[in-house]
């Protein structure tokens, strides 16, 4: 009986290498948001191609959207665009984007050399939006749903497996 | 042609690692003396070797082959020489092999200075850290090469991050490994006695020189590392309890519970199992701490270019060789004696106590750290734990031990009686106390964290003084002057004196600049003026200036007190065109009582520009605490009885009461 | 490539003096700037590699101390602010982990884990007490010969 507490050093360290083990499939910088289920956070932004026109939150009600947060000085942006140009011909879903702490004149160059996939930009030029979304890398993408809730945030560049396994299932489910 | 040389030089120290592993081991089973004497020249030539390969490295560092991968990533023909050297070990592979250069250097080491340990002893140790050598080799050559080639080599290469282009820098690791390698030592004498059976005082008198040696370079090393980001990132702050730091400083703890362990073991022959166990944890933790800083686990400033197979290389070897020992101690340690008999109260019970919370604090960093992983690993969310947690937590576990650092000098071994250390000690306590309240009084700071950390560092210092009172003058009858008694004190109790006087050094230095350090943001045109702590510092302007590989604007800033120049100081702001890094270059002077610490910030409308200005009192002290604390345990190290040529065997020493 | 001269804080709203040698402090607030240090100081940056959001010179760090700072003027107090960080980032953006049923023993481990090892400690010299005394190994006389031996 006595020699089983020797053999607690052992057992504590294999429990340990489990957990170490479980910690190399995953990311510690990835960060999970809080937002997921929760009502996307009011805002009433102006266009970036019409400074006159302001688009609100609550315009969207009723609808599933996707918001897709971009900036012309963004690097890994010009990765994804492509991607998003091809997917918004699909018109599966209307896609908003976010030109976050931008300068006017470069995000509409920007959209007009790379092609614009939006139904509209919104002009978050001093990241206040982007912070109530809980942006803190860019490029994010969100997608909500009729009631104007939160269901999915994807930080990065979109790539076809994102767009295959995670997107176009939850718009499924969102759209039914 | 010199890569490949280093290349091949590694297989062969693989092939040389593989035989120490295995022969004398075997050799020490069996009785083989043939086997057995193989030992030491294994270990000296798997040292030659690695030491070639590192040679070919630096020299491929020195001569800028961009051919070879690690060195276009990690260096550049504009860096200055001395640092293609330190390049060498800038990144993760060359990390790996400098970690294998100490391994195989301490290996050798201990074939050279053991030569009164019984061969079938050394055959074991020095077969363990064989093994040792060949996890690490593996892992370099099939996962981490630094001399692999590129096929279309760059003109130029990446160079050195910024950031480690710098003194600290240089001597940094170097000395760090030496403590985490260090510690192997210790690692390889508990796992080889547990192999052997031969668990008993001599086992730990051997032990603790090694162990102590490992000691005073983890504490150089992680003392240097401090002080680097003090001065080099711009920002004041010496410690961050990042996950990396946090990787060091659990290792040191474990080392010096396993110290103060191996004194109890070594002198009463007590908690042999114990000790061993300490032992094989100290080791694991390094082992851990490599672990975490290269698979990418944790998030870290310091963490390397991260590589899921080689984490998965690193815990597997990290399962087995932990896995390994700690199933052996499961097996073995039952079987070990009970040792000498003590009282509940004595100085046996004092050190152990003292490794009950150095433990508890270890514990402690250890769950902050590993916190964010586990609650990850579970689904459960993730959190951040940072210095709030550390500090909240941490600190109440010192303060008992510290109070206990007074009381267990002064306790005799077997047996002590609680009032009479009381008596002993109240006065120093009394002492302590007024002292602490004074200090703060007079700098008008009367807090009671401040005066809490000053009661501690003053206690230290109180109890020692009653300590080396009680020996040069004892209470009865004397027959020895106070010289001839000052002279009797072994070393390594003087050792153990001024390693205790410099966590007390170290102590007054963090309470005096947390709650002293005044700190001020100013915008500062050529000509103003800000009065800090007496001091006035005068902004004279920003020049334009041109390094060996990069461009500074340097600022210039006159401090005087009062009617005397005290200094000139220049901040800089560095740009590096290769890398297009912008370092913050802060210039602090050093004094005695306080740092001065001025840096640039960003340049506004005009000339004028943003500083920052900070007077750190009493700041060095940490620093200069921890270089006695190393200082300690090199006094108690080359004590008498390690040094004497003529080596009595079973502990009986005429010089063993020391 | 001019870095160094890019980054202008955005710090014009603030008036300076006239013609003062005494350099005027950054913030216009002083102590409100204190506080929104120390508040910072308990933030992680997303951006970087562990740094507070009172080090970082991030973008995104530099935009959240203003944030901090519009929001202590307005009155808030340290709960508020944070409650808005984590509304937006979550748990994972304060260095301070909370006490939750999730970290509780994060928060208490320490402490259980002190009084475990004392437990056992007492535990083990009951132990060593009880034995009888054949069982020890027999007293070194070189130790006890100085009665102020080390």
């Amino acid at each position: 009986m006595r020699s089983l507490r020797y053999i607690l050093p052992l057992l504590a360290f294999l429990v340990l290498a489990g957990f170490l083990a479980r910690g190399l499939n995953l990311d510690p910088r990835e960060v999970p948001s809080p937002l997921i289920g929760k009502p996307a956070p009011s805002f009433a932004l102006t266009r970036l191609d019409d400074p006159a026109l302001t688009f609100k939150r609550d315009d969207m009600l009723g609808k599933v959207w996707m918001l897709n947060v971009w900036a012309s000085w963004c690097v890994a942006c010009r990765e994804e665009h492509p991607l998003l140009v091809e997917f918004s011909k699909r018109g599966l879903v209307p896609l908003y984007g976010l030109n976050y702490k931008d300068k006017r004149p470069e995000g509409q160059g920007w959209l007009a050399r790379f092609g614009n996939p939006y139904q509209a930009s919104l002009f978050d030029d001093d990241g206040r939006v982007g912070i109530d979304f809980g942006v803190y890398g860019v490029p994010e993408t969100f997608l909500i749903d009729k009631q104007g809730v939160i269901r999915l945030k994807h930080i990065g560049p979109l790539t076809p497996e994102v767009i295959r396994e995670r997107i176009e299932p939850m718009l499924k489910k969102l759209n039914a | 042609m010199i890569p490949e040389l280093g290349h091949f030089a590694l297989w062969l120290a693989l092939g040389v690692a593989t035989a120490l592993s295995v022969l004398p081991m075997l050799g020490a089973a069996r009785g083989r003396a043939d086997w057995m004497a193989i030992a030491r020249p294994a270990a000296a030539l798997q040292f030659a070797l690695v030491a070639f390969a590192f040679g070919c490295l630096i020299a491929a560092f020195v001569g800028n082959d961009f051919s070879v991968f690690y060195v276009a990533a990690n260096s550049n023909t504009s860096l200055p020489t001395h640092y293609r050297v330190a390049a060498v070990w800038g990144g993760h592979e060359g990390s790996m092999l400098l970690w294998l250069l100490m391994l195989t250097g301490w290996a050798f080491a201990v074939a050279r200075f053991s030569q009164h340990l019984p061969a079938p002893v050394l055959a074991r140790i020095l077969s363990v850290m064989g093994v040792l050598s060949v996890g690490f080799l593996l892992f370099l050559l099939l996962t981490s090469n630094p001399f692999d080639r590129l096929p279309n080599p760059p003109v130029d290469g990446r160079d050195l991050n910024p950031l480690l282009q710098d003194p600290g820098m240089v001597f940094h690791p170097p000395m760090l490994y030496m403590g985490y390698v260090g510690l192997s030592v210790a690692f390889s004498f508990a796992v080889a006695a547990l192999i052997g059976g031969n668990l008993d005082t001599t086992w730990a008198r051997w032990t603790r020189p090694w162990t102590t040696v490992a000691w005073i370079f983890l504490t150089v090393g992680i003392a240097l590392g401090s002080g680097w980001a003090y001065y080099e990132l711009g920002w004041g702050g010496w410690w961050f309890w990042d996950p990396v730091e946090n990787a060091s400083f659990m290792p040191w703890l474990v080392a010096t519970a396993l110290i103060h362990s191996l004194a109890v073991t070594e002198k009463r022959g007590s908690f042999k199992s114990w000790t061993v166990l300490l032992a094989i944890l100290a080791f694991s933790l390094s082992l851990l701490g490599t672990f975490l800083v290269r698979s990418g686990v944790l998030s870290s400033v310091h963490a390397f270019a991260t590589d899921p197979r080689r984490g998965l290389f690193i815990l597997g070897f990290l399962v087995f060789v932990i896995g390994a020992s700690l199933a052996l101690y499961a097996w073995r340690a039952p079987k070990v004696g009970l040792g000498a008999r003590f009282e509940w109260v004595s100085r046996e019970t004092f050190l152990l106590a003292n490794n009950v919370l150095l433990m508890a604090a270890c514990g402690a960093v250890l769950l902050g750290t590993l916190y964010p992983l586990l609650l990850d690993a579970l689904g459960m969310g993730k959190i951040s734990v940072g210095p709030p947690y550390f500090d909240t937590v941490f600190v109440p576990l010192l303060t008992p031990l510290i109070f206990l650092m007074g009381i267990g000098p002064l306790a005799r071994w077997k047996q002590a009686e609680l009032p009479q250390l009381w008596r002993r000690l109240r006065w120093a306590f009394g002492a302590a106390l007024i002292a602490a309240l004074l200090v703060n009084w007079l700098r008008g700071h009367l807090g009671v964290v401040s005066t809490l950390g000053l009661l501690m560092a003053f206690w230290i210092v109180a109890a020692l003084a009653t300590d080396l009172g009680d020996r040069l003058r004892p209470s009865g009858i004397v027959t020895t002057s106070v010289l001839q008694r000052a002279r009797q004190i072994p070393r390594a109790m003087i050792g153990m004196m001024v390693a205790h006087l410099g966590i007390a050094v170290f102590i007054f230095g963090v309470t005096m600049v947390r709650s002293g350090e005044v700190e001020r943001d100013v915008k500062m045109d050529v000509g103003d003026t800000t009065e800090v702590l007496g001091y006035t510092f005068t902004f004279r302007g920003v020049q334009p200036l041109m390094g060996p590989n990069y461009r500074a604007a340097q600022g210039t800033i006159d401090v005087t007190r009062g009617a005397d120049k005290i200094t000139t100081m220049h901040p800089e702001k560095r740009q590096f065109p290769v890398t297009g890094a912008t370092m913050t270059e802060a210039a602090i002077n050093t004094g005695f009582t306080r740092d001065l610490y001025v840096s640039l910030g960003e340049p506004l409308a005009g000339g004028t520009w943003i500083v920052r200005v900070y007077v750190k009192p009493f700041i060095s002290w940490i620093w200069g605490g921890c270089l006695m604390m190393a200082f300690g345990g090199f006094l108690a190290a080359t004590d008498r009885r390690y040094r004497s040529k003529v080596r009595q065997t079973q502990g009986t020493d005429a010089k063993v009461a020391a | 490539m001019h870095k160094f001269l890019f980054a202008l804080i955005a710090v014009c709203c603030l008036a300076r003096p006239a013609f003062a040698n005494d350099a005027a402090p950054l913030a216009a607030d002083p102590a409100l700037e204190a506080r929104m240090t120390r508040i910072a100081s308990e933030l992680r940056c997303l951006v970087c590699q562990n740094q507070t959001i009172a080090d970082s010179n991030a973008d995104l760090a530099v935009d959240l101390r203003r944030q901090v700072r519009e929001m202590l003027r307005k009155g808030d107090d340290d709960a508020k602010i944070i409650q808005y960080m984590t509304d937006r980032y979550g748990d994972f953006v304060l260095y301070r982990p909370p006490v939750k049923a999730t970290t509780l023993l994060l928060w208490f481990g320490p402490a259980a884990m002190l009084l475990l090892g004392f437990g056992a400690l007492a535990v083990v010299l009951r132990r060593r007490a009880r034995a009888a005394a054949n069982q020890f190994e027999p007293d070194d006389p070189a130790l006890f010969a100085d009665p102020h031996q080390s």
